[in-house]
């Protein structure tokens, strides 16, 4: 059956037909088939569209939409140890207050007159990272952390014009994926081995590996395994010396408790704001960021926004507008640098929202105490018989690799106990790290209790007994 | 009428009529930069405190952290309450238009139009928002349907085979593009020789520039004489070493490419692939589809032509439809259906792997799918309808206004958008089109030139799509009619805009100085000290 059309459409104010009658008639026209006149009949479609009968009530709607909502069940509900680049933290009410607004939530690519505050909001959050990362060029946001990885090897290799990226091999293969295809026409990515027993990067390898047409050496710190890059200092001695640029992904998260990259010679640093005030969303919560110093060399690489302050004609008053921006294509086409485009500016806006929460005292109170958690959750999960951490001896930020092997299970088996139990273990890396054998990565964060902790090392211990 | 009454005893006072132009004056509430506002020991939240026993048996977790690691001073971040932050957060909004509050047609090419209420609050729901990405898939059937469903809609929209909803936003989708158009050629061994990529001048600026970061080197046609993409231009163009043609159609002009099955089949004699950017898709929804016109590979920004709230410029959403040709490589993972679940395809070996982390927006894909549902085959059919209805009624209007022009195609009808050129208003006058955008802004409204460069000069990019009534489209017209008059008869009031905004004219020469810029407060602060 096929559903009436109603007497008008809710979002389509002209769709009441006597409106319609009365500007076809203004503009001289018979039916809106004159506008088509244009297209060739060979490709027009002659028929209805075949789509689904629509909900035309909003109270109709609304019920399909929860019935499909409700076949979710959300880490609300389970209790979840899932991290690989994507983590529940606390997000604050004011965080979602704010991005709620409609004025930022439908607003666009409005000019500094019209929408000062989308422009003040993003400097602020330009300038807040910039605090956390003591650099002082932060661009408005890419659209996560992998473009903002690709992009800022892409600024290495044309800033030394070098072709090779070193990389680690500890990388998530996912995001290896996308900064391979990405760079792929500037450089040529290498993987650094880690050390087995440690997680770090093997040094000797990379001093093996690097030569004159690195054109930058990348550490995460913390990695995807969780250990935090220890010898981050000596890798960017290594690469200056060889004359490459060291770039550094961080989670921004941990820069509370854990020094910038700034300070142990990081030239390009990046990363994902995810954790900065912003719900997961299934994958939907990402966005990149990209700081430098500001030197002219690295400021015209970036093919992003960047929003900076200025006087106006009015004294006491603070203007915005884009900072060199004959380098983007938006004023250049493909002259510019790589490409600018819509990305995710409503979670920058969100995470200075949730840096100027936070403040200070916030941010060391909270790296501390996921620090104190994960410690914790590490020794006793190490208490649980065939259960041990990878890398015991390096120091984690909020994720960490447990392995299973001596339990005689799989990661798969024990997830699927452990679901059953109401919790979500962490993400299996057989598949992606061989060589650690039946491992996952865990994710601590604030959100856990102790009690949650002890929850699930009691649900490991009764799973592999 | 009311208003002609005379006041009697004991009745109200007659209220005036409004006057013809709203007077319009933005919230200015000479706000501070927030590092201004901090106060030492405020905070806006707390964390949640370790417990007592936790922290005990942790012990010092800094133990084994070398000295290079550990964070030795505080980030200089502002110490607020938690009420200041949010009214800072508040002004700043207010001093911010988005389509809840403006006639947004001034943004041509970005297909302002309403986002619904309703889909933005159930996309709140813990069921979405608290997902992760990595859960059991029993557990996201629901989030997975939406996808699944979404896919096969567009694919009816599109004609396409398949349709991929991972890139983040409408760049990130031409790029998704160009990089499966890459792929296909490597797969035939023809990666080296096909280094070409074909564009047009009217196109979105990231087609050419996407291209170029995926390794091609870029051809523009110009438009010809009636403002289409030079067809002759384009013959001289193509080759074998031609991998694509990316193209829109309309492009920013509004007028459909009456041609385009001979620009396609061109590209295709030669061996290359065409790419249609469907940017402007919101005028032939149910009129007609990428795939009939013989196009390989399409895409959609969800944010545009499907409704999700545009974000003061993301989070976006971007669709890419292709053949089944193309099909195989599309970014990883799918998502299928087995007749009972949902699931992932990750075995795809000839994919282009990741665009982005895991599977794409899925609040927008949430919001897309959700306003695709309220409307249906019709409603989507009315939308384009009453989109290009719109237009051609403001396209009258403009023609009308002193000053003001629409270039190419002189009598015929456009699609749903129009690029106008204020050529003979600045001639006439010394205003020139960003000045007028400024003083719009004295009325509550917003007004962008266009994309670079400006091959129609002094341009103006008007999409009314079908969200404004009549009434709104009026007013639009009313106020660059009252604009385009003050520019003949008091042009300084133009030079000084804008009057009513929440900030005055800013000074520009600070911004391309790398002495004087300052993206950040932190260098603001020192470049002051210097």
């Amino acid at each position: 059956m096929t559903t009436k059309k109603p007497s008008m459409y809710p979002y389509i104010p002209n769709s009441v037909p006597a409106t319609k009658e009365a500007m076809l008639k203004a503009v001289n026209a018979k039916s809106v088939e004159e506008f088509y006149a244009d297209i060739p009949d060979a490709i027009r479609l002659k028929r209805r569209m075949n789509l689904p009968e629509p909900l035309l009530s909003e109270a109709a709607l609304v019920r399909h939409l929860e019935g499909l909502l409700s076949r979710n069940k959300s880490t609300r509900e389970v209790l979840s140890f899932l991290g690989a680049g994507c983590a529940g933290h606390y997000v604050p009410a004011v965080c979602d207050e704010v991005n709620s607004r409609s004025e930022f939530l439908t607003a666009y690519a409005g000019e500094p007159y019209e929408d000062h505050g989308r422009f003040q909001a993003l400097f602020e959050y330009e300038s807040m990272m910039a605090e956390l990362l003591n650099m002082d060029v932060v661009n408005v946001p890419v659209y996560d952390g992998f473009q903002a990885t690709g992009t800022a090897l892409r600024m290495a290799g044309r800033i030394t014009g070098r072709n090779v990226a070193l990389v680690p091999a500890t990388m998530m293969p996912d995001k290896l994926s996308k900064v391979r295809d990405y760079v792929k026409p500037d450089l040529q990515v290498e993987l650094v081995p880690f050390d087995p027993s440690t997680g770090l990067m093997d040094l000797k390898a990379l001093k093996k590996q690097i030569n004159a047409q690195t054109a930058a050496v990348f550490i995460e710190n913390p990695s995807y395994l969780g250990f935090l890059e220890t010898q981050a200092e000596e890798i960017g001695r290594v690469a200056h010396e060889n004359g490459a640029i060291f770039v550094v992904g961080v989670d921004p998260i941990s820069l509370g408790v854990i020094n910038p990259p700034a300070e142990y010679g990081g030239d390009i640093v990046c990363g994902d704001i995810q954790p900065l005030g912003i719900h997961m969303n299934y994958g939907g919560g990402h966005a990149g960021f990209i700081a430098s110093r500001d030197e002219e060399k690295f400021v015209m690489e970036f093919p992003s926004r960047l929003f900076g302050v200025a006087t106006t004609c009015v004294e006491g008053e603070y203007g915005f507008g884009d900072v060199a921006y004959e380098r983007t294509s938006f004023a250049v086409r493909e002259q510019g640098k790589e490409w600018v485009g819509t990305a995710s500016a409503l979670w920058g806006i969100t995470a200075g929202v949730y840096l100027a929460l936070m403040g200070p005292q916030g941010m060391l109170e909270l790296g501390q105490g996921i620090m104190q958690r994960v410690r914790y959750a590490v020794k006793k999960l190490n208490q649980v018989p065939g259960v041990k951490t990878h890398f015991p001896n390096t120091p984690h930020f909020k994720e960490f690799v447990v392995n299973f092997d001596k339990t005689g299970m799989t990661v798969q088996q024990i997830n699927q106990a452990l679901h059953e139990k109401g919790i979500f273990g962490g993400k299996d890396l057989s598949a992606e790290f061989p060589s650690l054998g039946q491992s996952a990565v865990y994710c601590v964060t604030e959100v856990h209790t102790q009690a949650d902790i002890d929850r699930l090392v009691n649900a490991i211990k009764e799973v592999v007994k | 009428m009311t208003h002609a009454t005379p006041k009697k005893p004991g009745a109200p006072k007659p209220v005036a009529p409004k006057p013809a132009l709203r007077r319009f004056h933005q919230a200015s509430w000479d706000e501070p930069v927030i590092f201004e506002l901090s106060s030492a020991g405020q905070r806006g939240v707390l964390p949640p405190e370790p417990e007592a026993d936790l922290v005990e048996a942790a012990g010092d977790v800094f133990d084994n952290l070398p000295a290079s690691l550990k964070r030795k001073t505080a980030p200089a971040l502002p110490e607020m309450s938690q009420l200041h932050v949010l009214r800072h957060y508040m002004r700043m909004s207010q001093e911010n238009l988005g389509v809840d509050l403006n006639i947004d047609i001034g943004q041509g090419t970005c297909t302002m139009k309403y986002s619904p209420k309703v889909n933005d609050q159930l996309a709140r729901s813990h069921k979405l928002t608290e997902l992760h990405p990595l859960q059991p898939l029993s557990t996201v059937q629901g989030i997975l349907e939406v996808m699944y469903r979404l896919e096969e809609m567009l694919k009816e929209i599109s004609g396409m085979d398949r349709v991929t909803l991972q890139p983040g936003a409408g760049s990130a989708a031409i790029y998704t593009n160009v990089a499966m158009i890459r792929a296909y050629h490597e797969s035939r061994g023809e990666g080296k020789k096909r280094d070409e990529v074909i564009t047009s001048s009217f196109s979105h600026p990231s087609n050419g520039a996407a291209a170029k970061v995926a390794g091609y080197k870029i051809i523009t046609l110009p438009p010809d004489a009636d403002g289409y993409p030079d067809f002759e231009a384009l013959k001289a163009a193509v080759s074998e070493r031609t991998a694509a043609l990316l193209i829109t159609n309309p492009e920013d002009t509004g007028i459909f490419n009456a041609r385009i099955l001979e620009f396609v089949d061109l590209v295709h004699a030669a061996g290359g692939l065409c790419s249609y950017d469907q940017a402007n898709a919101n005028g032939l929804l149910g009129i007609t589809r990428a795939r009939d016109a013989g196009f390989d590979v399409c895409h959609f920004n969800l944010h545009k032509t499907f409704s999700t709230p545009h974000g003061s410029g993301g989070p976006a959403a971007g669709a890419c439809g292709v053949t089944k040709e193309m099909a195989p490589f599309l970014p990883t993972p799918t998502v299928e259906f087995d007749g009972t679940s949902y699931y992932f395809d990750t075995n795809r070996p000839q994919s282009i792997g990741k665009i982005r982390p895991w599977y794409g927006m899925a609040g927008n894909i949430f919001k897309a799918y959700a306003w695709i549902m309220s409307l249906g085959a019709d409603g989507l059919r009315e939308v384009s309808e009453i989109a290009v209805l719109n237009n051609n009624y403001l396209l009258n209007k403009v023609l009308e206004i002193r000053g003001a022009s629409a270039p190419y195609a002189k009598g015929k009808r456009r699609i749903e958008q129009v690029r106008y050129s204020w050529e003979q208003l600045t001639s006439d006058t010394g205003v020139h089109s960003e000045e007028i955008g400024f003083r719009a802004a004295d009325f509550g409204t917003h007004y962008w030139t266009s994309h670079h460069p400006f091959v129609v000069p002094e341009p103006m990019t008007l999409e009314p799509t079908e969200s404004y009534s009549r009434e709104d489209l009026d007013e639009y017209i009313a106020i660059l009619k009252h604009i385009a008059n003050e520019a003949y008869t008091n042009p300084e009031i133009i030079h000084t805009a804008p009057h009513n905004s929440t900030i005055h004219k800013i000074d520009q020469e600070s911004f391309d100085d790398p002495e004087a810029w300052a993206v950040t407060w932190r260098a603001y602060k020192r470049k002051l000290k210097k």
